[in-house]
């Protein structure tokens, strides 16, 4: 039985994926998925390599529009509209929607001017000054860098520059964080550190994370989706959900004998 | 077993799996090496033994009147000062046109319709573009820029000249636009995108200004190949005799010019060994202003590498 929809839960849900399907060209990378992620929640996916968790991931904030032949086909609603209707417009989808990459990729610019750029961009009108130190903070990087926010981001350590790609992404008062495994980058101590501060972001923000850290999935997230891989007869791998729950239930009590092989370590 | 082997002492031939061969892996690795360099001192020698020969040639000639003095029947008075003045005038023209032509059509190609099939069946054509032979170009300066549209450019003037050279190099350049920003990594567009940037916003602060000093450099090398042109200059009739210079204004533009390469090249098919020794100061000056423009080219791009 699949468990993908919260029926006994309260909270708000932001997003609502019905029978989502997302391709590359002719190939279907993600096969009808259903579910609903509450708000300010963590919610987990995880899975295999290949199991589609990113591309779905990136459906959340439409950056698969920028890859050729990428299409979603089924429903994903925000706060009950269309994410892909027409009048919605990815540019400003995306500034409600922030996004954390795999490889921390701040701009080769200077501290300052990395958390500065979304906001220009987008027509921020308060003080400029005010809005990084508030950012950095809250992505427990001021005290480390406040002396040195002209240096260039790249002379930052990893973790520290992951940190500041997350202080951007906040900078820009979104309201969901997707995170492509913000961590398989980092040493064990900077993933700590990243993992606390998505604790405390949890407050504020909706949070979807993807990862391969089965441990951090159990650690850091409310709710957890397992992804599978089946390969087709002409050898094409397609990631469907196999099961979503409660992130407790889904590790204790899996519904499911793939789930507990790939919880329990036995592959993937 | 497997411990067995491995804690075997490596000079026990026997049963190894292995024929190391370090004496003869590293006679090939120097024999590599000795051909690698051979290649470099001889395209050295040549280069220098050319310059060598150019300099000798033409040292006795090169002073103040080469540069001052218009051109002349006589030998001892002809000057290379309307030639000079025409060769600035063209490549000043030529980057005009060409910078915001060439960088236009790569970022276009390279970040709007990167994989569509009409910008590979353009990709193609380009690619073949750079490689037709210069006069042709010069014929198509000759019937487009000289006879066509003469209204605008006034005939045989430096403004057709400039424009059959910016076709000439406008492949290079576009090549060299779209080189550089396919060298930009990914990841710092897709992070402007996440950021709710527009194209254009990802494109002017992040993507461009990484690009530019590798623009900056194509740019400038194609020009330093437009200034050596003597063939699509010859074809749209550029003059050999111009005693005077453009005025700097829009109708100097559609004045009559000439250029070093072509002072060169006609000073050097007149029997008189005097005119000889002048082509070969002309080469000199010819060759400092290509040093000059590429000194600029990697001054430029250090200086924006820095920023």
């Amino acid at each position: 039985m699949n468990t993908n929809t919260l029926e006994n839960s309260v909270t708000e849900v932001i997003f609502q994926l019905e029978k989502v399907s997302v391709y590359y060209g002719s190939f279907e990378a993600v096969r009808k998925v259903y579910m609903d992620i509450p708000k300010n929640k963590i919610t987990a996916f995880i899975g295999p390599s290949g199991c589609g968790k990113s591309t779905l991931l990136r459906c959340f904030n439409r950056l698969n529009d920028l890859i050729p032949g990428a299409r979603v086909e089924g429903k994903i609603t925000y706060h009950d509209k269309n994410l892909y209707s027409k009048d919605m417009e990815a540019v400003e989808v995306r500034r409600r929607i922030g996004m954390v990459f795999q490889k921390p990729n701040p701009f080769p610019k200077s501290i300052y001017d990395n958390i500065a750029f979304g906001a220009r961009v987008n027509g921020y009108r308060g003080d400029m000054n005010e809005l990084v130190e508030q950012s950095l903070r809250q992505a427990a990087l001021w005290d480390e860098v406040k002396d040195k926010l002209r240096e260039n981001g790249l002379s930052l350590s990893g973790g520290q520059q992951q940190r500041l790609c997350i202080a951007r992404a906040i900078a820009i008062e979104p309201e969901v964080l997707l995170m492509d495994e913000p961590c398989s980058a980092l040493d064990p101590i900077s993933t700590l550190k990243i993992e606390e501060l998505i604790q405390q972001l949890k407050q504020n923000y909706t949070i979807v994370l993807v990862t391969h850290n089965m441990q951090q999935a159990t650690r850091a997230s409310d709710m957890a989706a397992f992804f599978n891989v089946v390969t087709s007869e002409e050898g094409k791998r397609s990631g469907y959900l196999v099961e979503y729950n409660e992130t407790i239930k889904l590790f204790n009590d899996p519904q499911e004998e793939s789930t507990k092989e790939y919880v329990s370590g036995r592959f993937g | 077993m497997t411990i067995n082997n491995s804690s075997r002492p490596q000079t026990s031939k026997q049963k190894s799996n292995f024929d190391v061969g370090l004496s003869r892996r590293f006679a090939l690795d120097r024999i590599f090496q000795i051909a690698c360099w051979t290649a470099v001192i001889i395209g050295l020698v040549a280069l220098v033994v050319l310059l060598v020969d150019v300099v000798i040639d033409g040292l006795p000639r090169l002073d103040w009147t080469l540069l001052s003095e218009f051109p002349s029947r006589r030998a001892s008075r002809a000057g290379l000062k309307s030639a000079l003045v025409g060769t600035i005038w063209l490549m000043v023209l030529t980057a005009i046109l060409t910078f915001p032509l060439g960088v236009g059509a790569g970022i276009f190609l390279e970040e709007f319709v990167k994989d569509t099939w009409y910008a590979k069946v353009i990709e193609v054509n380009i690619s073949n573009l750079a490689a037709v032979p210069s006069i042709i170009y010069g014929l198509l300066g000759l019937s487009v820029f000289v006879r066509l549209m003469e209204p605008i450019t006034g005939g045989r003037s430096v403004l057709a000249g400039a424009m059959t050279l910016s076709l000439l190099v406008l492949p290079i350049v576009i090549v060299a636009t779209r080189e550089s920003l396919r060298a930009v990594p990914d990841s710092l567009r897709q992070a402007g995108f996440a950021l709710g940037a527009t194209r254009w916003q990802v494109i002017s602060s992040q993507v461009f200004p990484l690009a530019f000093p590798g623009i900056l450099t194509g740019t400038i090398l194609a020009l330093s190949r437009a200034i050596g042109e003597t063939a699509p200059l010859i074809t749209i009739g550029a003059l050999t005799f111009i005693a005077f210079l453009p005025p700097l204004s829009l109708e100097g533009l559609r004045t009559p010019f000439t250029a070093l390469p072509i002072q060169i090249f006609n000073w050097v098919s007149r029997p008189q060994q005097e005119f000889h020794t002048a082509a070969a100061a002309g080469i000199i000056v010819l060759m400092v202003v290509l040093l000059l423009m590429n000194a600029t080219a990697i001054w430029l791009r250090n200086k924006f590498q820095q920023d």
